[in-house]
């Protein structure tokens, strides 16, 4: 289990951005983390990764463990090779690597062995990019990118998959594929914490969610409450009601107290 | 004629020499973004070390040279470390400053260890010469040019295949993607100055064969690496090759040619040569010849 106890990062030394953070990925789940823009999601999956001290950010207070063991003091290598893989916002793979070359770094941790094996399994999983494993990457379309990014984590054989926003920037179509992917790549025993701010689809495959606002969870339930939930519905599925007032109209405080009972 | 191609082909060999440092640039270039002006300065301590080697321990000539060439790897290797990785995260500009003052120390070194002698690096080649479709050239040019061109085709496939090489092109493009994929990024930057090193260290064996002999001022003449890179781009390795060659081309032919057809030019126009094309390719093409349009804003 991948767990996040009151956890507080500060960017620059004075930006306070997380203020105070528990989550936890049980063994073989799926988990949802929402939020708006700026909440401070990329900013979780930073301090678990070691990725943190490239934006000058620094975990201030609280722990990080997966089974037990603290990671948050690992550095970007040494939190791979514990079996947490990501695929960060963006999709970020090398655009002038070939699509192969892309794969083959993700396995830059893995046993040599391994790797032949996890490129079959990984062209197998993404039909889409079994033909094209010799053409450089950047000629991708934006969902093969993603698919590519995806399989690229996968080839370190990770036990926990972190990823960020991974349906941002594509076609519904795109999005209902990339999600049976993710339940698919569950299915096969690994843990998913997925950050998202298409709610809809996070939510119809996660077994719990978090909801993040200003750097605080303000809910925590298993996923399907927060699909009846009637703010989550409102502000994260944009099932409002007609007439109702945009997010910013609402009372901060209302909603807070109702979070929070 | 004759002149002509033994002029073309001492050129070859000298360039050849400039296409080692020039790659060694480009390596830590596209790895930590820093320009490297220690670069001389490690050609001349590799020069040294292999002379030294030979001659104080009694190596033969290739076992010498290799040796020397680790001594460089691991000189650059631990220059990185505690010069420039107290640097990431600042301004490219003030880690080439920081390379600039690297630079000095070793040259002060060197001027320790060398003094004002010149010294010979016991190779075999001498000013002997060999017959190429009957046309007499020095054997010191083919090494240079053959044993040059090995190097850095090794360094190439490396860099193509290995699973090391493969970290190190993707620290080149991203760090921060690398180090997601579990890369060592420190490492590669350590690695990126030994390549550097080793390859130095070659340039400086070779440019200490034949008739040459190394000084410790030598290092100034190796600031042609600079030239070289601005040529052929700072970002790209295959641009070094060609660009050294040009360069070690051009200069050649000048020292050939120009005392007789542009005597007003005055002795030893060849050596601002590099230079001038150099102000040349920066007027019109910055990013050179071969590099990336990018790569300008150094
Ligand atoms: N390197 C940084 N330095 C300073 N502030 C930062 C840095 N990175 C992020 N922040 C700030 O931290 C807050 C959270 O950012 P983060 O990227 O974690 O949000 P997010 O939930 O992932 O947003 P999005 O949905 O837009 O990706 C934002 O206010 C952002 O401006
Ligand atoms: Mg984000």
């Amino acid at each position: 289990m991948l767990a996040i106890s009151n956890l507080e990062v500060v960017y620059e030394d004075v930006i306070l951005v997380l203020k105070g953070v528990s989550l936890s990925v049980p063994e073989g789940s799926i988990v949802a983390l929402l939020g708006a823009n700026g909440a401070g999601k990329t900013t979780v999956l930073r301090a678990i990764t070691g990725l943190l001290g490239v934006h000058r950010g620094n975990i201030t207070k609280g722990t990080i463990t997966l089974d037990g063991e603290e990671i948050h003091h690992l550095d970007a290598p040494a939190t791979v090779a514990t079996g947490i893989g990501q695929v960060m916002e963006g999709r970020r793979i090398f655009t002038e690597f070939t699509v192969d070359e892309n794969l083959r770094i993700g396995a830059h941790t893995a046993d040599r062995g391994s790797v032949d094996g996890n490129l079959d399994r990984v062209y197998s999983t993404f039909p889409a990019i079994a033909g094209r494993r010799t053409q450089v990457a950047g000629y991708l379309s934006g969902g093969e990118q993603q698919m590519l990014a995806i399989g690229r984590a996968l080839m370190a054989e990770p036990r926990v998959l972190l990823l960020d926003e991974p349906s941002l920037g594509l076609a519904p179509l795109i999005v209902q594929q990339i999600r049976d992917l993710i339940v698919e790549i569950n299915q096969q025993g690994t843990s998913v914490l997925l950050v998202e701010q298409n709610a809809n689809m996070a939510l119809s495959i996660a077994s719990h969610g978090y909801i993040l606002e200003t750097g605080k969870v303000v809910m925590d339930k298993p996923a399907a409450e927060l699909r009846e939930d009637e703010d989550v519905r409102e502000f994260y599925l944009g099932l409002r009601e007609e007439g109702a007032g945009s997010f910013r109209d609402v009372k901060h405080y209302k909603r807070r107290k109702r979070w929070l009972s | 004629m004759e002149e002509l191609i033994a002029s073309v082909i001492r050129g070859l060999g000298i360039g050849s020499t400039y296409a080692l440092l020039g790659v060694g640039f480009v390596i830590i270039y596209r790895a930590t973004e820093v320009v490297n002006f220690a670069q001389p300065a490690l050609m001349i301590l590799g020069a040294y070390f292999t002379a030294y080697y030979v001659f104080n321990l009694g190596l033969p000539f290739w076992v010498a040279t290799l040796a020397a060439m680790v001594t460089m790897a691991l000189i650059g290797a631990i220059t990185e470390r505690i010069a420039l990785r107290p640097m990431v995260g600042e301004p490219p500009f003030a880690a080439a400053m920081v390379t600039v003052g690297v630079f000095i120390i070793l040259l002060i070194v060197a001027f320790r260890l060398i003094g004002t002698t010149v010294i010979t690096v016991g190779d075999p080649w001498g000013l002997e010469r060999m017959d190429v479709f009957g046309i007499r050239i020095f054997q010191v040019d083919v090494a240079k040019i053959v044993i040059s061109m090995v190097a850095i085709s090794i360094v190439g496939i490396f860099l193509k295949r290995s699973r090391v090489g493969l970290a190190m092109r993707a620290t080149a493009l991203d760090q921060e993607v690398a180090l997601a994929q579990g890369v060592n990024v420190g490492r590669m930057f350590g690695l990126s100055w030994a390549i550097a090193g080793a390859l130095a260290a070659l340039a400086g064996m070779l440019i200490g064969t034949g008739s040459g002999g190394v000084e410790a001022t030598t290092a100034f003449i190796a600031l042609k690496a600079l030239p070289v890179i601005i040529l052929g781009g700072l970002d790209s390795i295959q641009g070094s090759v060609y660009a050294g060659l040009i360069i070690g081309v051009a200069e050649s032919l000048t020292r050939s040619y120009q005392p007789e057809f542009a005597p007003i030019l005055g002795a030893n126009f060849d050596v601002v040569v590099p230079y001038l094309i150099m102000i040349l390719v920066l007027m019109v093409r910055p990013y050179g010849l071969f590099g990336t349009p990018e790569v300008q804003r150094v």
